[in-house]
């Protein structure tokens, strides 16, 4: 009997997603998380439209397959900015109206007061993150201070923790070789540009610990396994806010970038998901999510007042990729660069690693 | 007697016996078929059309072809042209395809495509394609003001080469090889990794069934000749793990032998190590191989023990009370009755290994990499064709040992369980 509760419970459970009105896809974990109080629950709460959020590895490959394959279950999808260019150019999603975006709190109107970029053909920014790198303030009293010091062994003797993949890896590895952060693209572009990446990894290959999941950064971190390690943001902020760990981010040399919603073409709630992606970027909506987790608004309007954490003591400021302060050498990662040579470059990454 | 032999045989109603027993016989076929019909279903539509699927995957993709119908006409009248200096209708052809794309959004499909073989053509096409309708001829000069790359003769090559849905080019990126300004040829060395790594692929996963097959053929042994009682105790510590998340048994190793993990504090505590000299176990080609071997050993021992279990052990008796020593009846008496054990855990456990990516990606660092995290790569990043290439390959290469399998041991003699 209490097989056949469970059993039914989980089908109506599967019925109900199936019925769902509006389905949003984003990564899970704590982005995901965050992403379900800031904009879903509120957006049911005000429209009662139902939704529901589902997790993916990476929603954008997800959203592809759905779109050829002609069976669509999903209305909004959170995406990385390259990739919201690339599947625009696909002609897999549905262009969105910069003009029919709500204006900011301010009345500014919705082009002006996103950030620039952060509003394409298809996608509108929710928030902005960014790969830095982090050191436990235990291990050095005096800390690195600048990308060119995750290079330095001598300085800072110890294991390394890098993200196994080429993406902002290439970016760091000339920061810290002293590429200031406006020529970084134009360096990489040339073959000798990568071949300088290249050799300056070369100089902590043996001293590096490869991660993979976002979550793996701060473990190696809090495990004693590295002495500094690049992550995203959000990670650290998390472990150092929540879990008390001792981790200090370095700013100099960040590579950030936007987050996107997008709307798959063939949604089966089109105009709902709209609705939904209005909501969510709106002023307030970009302010609620940044109270989850250190991860910018990408509107100038969001940004004009105070924003504190869920705690209700800490403020949130200091600790998202778009303060001022944390803004001095830092880059924006080149969707361009990356949609051209992702495959290229990867490759000879992967072949570097297995040397 | 030879007419008696003749007389056919008949049933009561007078009908010929052997047709009669046809009959029985092809009814009994149907029902037998009708009830594996279900399941032959269930293969043939989860299993053998997504194969096919990948498979055509590997070897077409219209994302040029489909969105240039103007120079992909103009490729097909003119097969011998010179790509390293098209002439100006082949230039025409292109902007006014690149002015289509421009209208019907397919931009990015046809620069796609184009990208997996010639590197940085996605905003190539972008910009082009946003430049196109104000072009006026000469459409070749016109269009190397754009960007001058439009001249590069590997790229009329790949163009040439997509102007088909059909095409082998993937299959040749699988197997490290380039597009160049010549045509196609062997890659840069710092770019070569495919053949390299189904080479170290099936190197780690054959290590990795030794292993296997060296720690499971004592405790199968033991579980066979065990007390029922001790025995199923012992078979719940197999399951166990067996029965345990991946990810979880993956983690815990981790935990277990990372260079600040509880092996080596155990040793730095007992003196056997010093504190700086601590052994790197983890994200390498240890830690890679450890883990898998963990994770496999069930696939290894449940084949072996069901094998050993109804080995009769008067066998062994009679070759010792014959004279044999102990090893001699474990060499020529033992093992030889294990074969099929030995045979269907191995290829279960190479099989699995081969297409291993979870486990290699958590513990494998920077060496301990297998094809299958490549073929996720490309997965992720939407080149499906790529994947699919590299997966047909995969498929073709464990096939082949299949076959190899079927020729030196003979697949009737496997025994899963």
């Amino acid at each position: 009997m209490k097989k056949i509760l469970i059993l039914s419970t989980a089908l109506c459970a599967v019925a109900g997603v199936a019925r769902a009105d509006l389905t949003v896809m984003s990564w899970g974990g704590a982005y995901g998380e965050a992403q379900t109080e800031a904009y879903v629950k509120p957006f049911m709460a005000a429209t009662g439209k139902p939704t529901v959020m589902v997790d993916s590895e990476n929603p954008a490959p997800a959203i592809k397959a759905m779109v050829e394959a002609g069976n669509v279950t999903v209305d909004v999808a959170s995406v990385e900015y390259a990739d919201a260019i690339r599947l625009c150019d696909e002609g897999v999603l549905e262009p969105i109206d910069v003009a029919s975006l709500p204006a900011g709190a301010d009345g500014t109107p919705a082009a002006d007061d996103f950030l620039p970029g952060a509003v394409t053909e298809c996608g509108v920014s929710t928030d902005i993150w960014s790969n830095v790198f982090a050191y436990d303030s235990t291990k050095f009293p005096e800390g690195p201070k600048t990308a060119a010091d995750f290079f330095d062994l001598t300085k800072f003797p110890g294991k390394r923790g890098l993200k196994k993949g080429a993406k902002a890896t290439l970016e760091l590895a000339l920061l810290g070789d002293g590429v200031p952060a406006a020529d970084v693209y134009k360096v990489l572009s040339t073959p000798e540009g990568v071949d300088r990446a290249f050799a300056k990894l070369d100089t902590i290959k043996k001293d590096v610990v490869w991660w993979e999941a976002g979550s793996q950064a701060p473990q190696l971190l809090a495990d004693g396994e590295v002495a500094m390690t690049t992550a995203y943001n959000g990670r650290i902020f998390a472990a150092a806010i929540n879990e008390g760990k001792p981790f200090q981010i370095v700013w100099d040399g960040q590579i950030y970038e936007n987050e996107m919603f997008v709307i798959p073409k063939g949604a089966p709630n089109a105009a709902d998901a709209l609705e939904f992606v209005k909501y969510a970027t709106s002023t307030e909506g970009l302010r609620a999510q940044a109270t989850f987790i250190s991860y910018g608004p990408a509107r100038k309007s969001a940004l004009k007042e105070k924003l504190m954490f869920k705690d209700g003591k800490t403020e949130m400021g200091p600790h998202l990729p778009t303060a001022p302060e944390n803004m001095k050498n830092a880059l924006e990662t080149s969707s361009d660069f990356w949609v051209d040579h992702d495959s290229e470059l990867n490759e000879r990454f992967q072949a570097w690693l297995t040397k | 007697m030879a007419e008696a032999a003749t007389t056919l045989l008949t049933t009561s109603d007078g009908r010929p016996l052997k047709a009669a027993l046809a009959t029985a016989q092809a009814r009994a076929k149907r029902r037998a078929f009708l009830l594996v019909l279900p399941l032959l279903l269930f293969v043939l539509l989860t299993f053998l059309i997504p194969i096919g699927y990948m498979l055509k995957r590997s070897f077409e993709h219209d994302g040029f072809s489909a969105s240039a119908p103007g120079l992909s006409a103009w490729f097909a009248q003119n097969p011998g042209f010179d790509p390293a200096n098209p002439p100006e209708e082949a230039y025409a052809a292109l902007v006014s395809d690149l002015a289509l794309m421009q209208k019907e959004k397919t931009t990015g499909m046809a620069g796609t495509r184009i990208n997996y073989t010639v590197p940085g053509t996605i905003s190539l096409f972008k910009a082009g394609a946003r430049a196109a309708k104000d072009l006026q001829p000469p459409y070749k000069d016109a269009l190397l003001a754009v960007d001058p790359e439009w001249g590069m003769p590997r790229l009329w090559r790949a163009m040439e080469a997509a102007s088909s849905p059909y095409t082998t080019e993937f299959y040749q990126v699988a197997t490290d090889r380039k597009l160049g300004d010549d045509g196609w040829g062997r890659g840069a060395d710092q770019d070569r990794i495919y053949l390299f790594l189904f080479f170290k692929t099936f190197l780690v996963s054959g290590a990795i069934t030794l292993i296997c097959l060296l720690l499971a053929f004592p405790v199968a042994h033991l579980l066979a000749v065990l007390p029922m009682s001790k025995s199923s105790l012992l078979m719940i510590l197999v399951l166990l793990p067996f029965w345990t998340s991946l990810l979880v048994r993956t983690t815990a190793w981790i935990a277990l032998l990372q260079e600040q993990g509880i092996v080596n504090d155990l040793l730095v505590w007992m003196g056997l190590l010093s504190n700086d000299n601590r052994l790197q176990a983890m994200y390498n080609m240890t830690g890679t191989i450890v883990a898998m071997t963990h994770v496999l050993l069930p696939f290894m021992i449940l084949p072996l023990y069901s094998v050993m279990r109804v080995i009769p052990p008067s066998y062994a008796r009679a070759a010792r009370s014959l004279g044999a020593t102990s090893w001699t009846t474990f060499r020529r008496i033992y093992v030889p009755q294990t074969l099929p054990g030995i045979a269907a855990g191995s290829l279960l456990v190479f099989i699995l290994a081969v297409g291993y990516y979870i486990t290699p990606a958590l513990v494998g660092g920077a060496d301990g990499q297998l094809i299958s995290n490549l073929i996720s790569f490309h997965m992720a990043k939407s080149n499906w064709s790529l994947a699919a290439a590299l997966a047909a390959m995969l498929l073709a290469a464990i096939l082949v040992l299949y076959w190899l399998y079927d020729r030196l041991i003979g697949i009737d003699r496997l025994k899963l369980g």
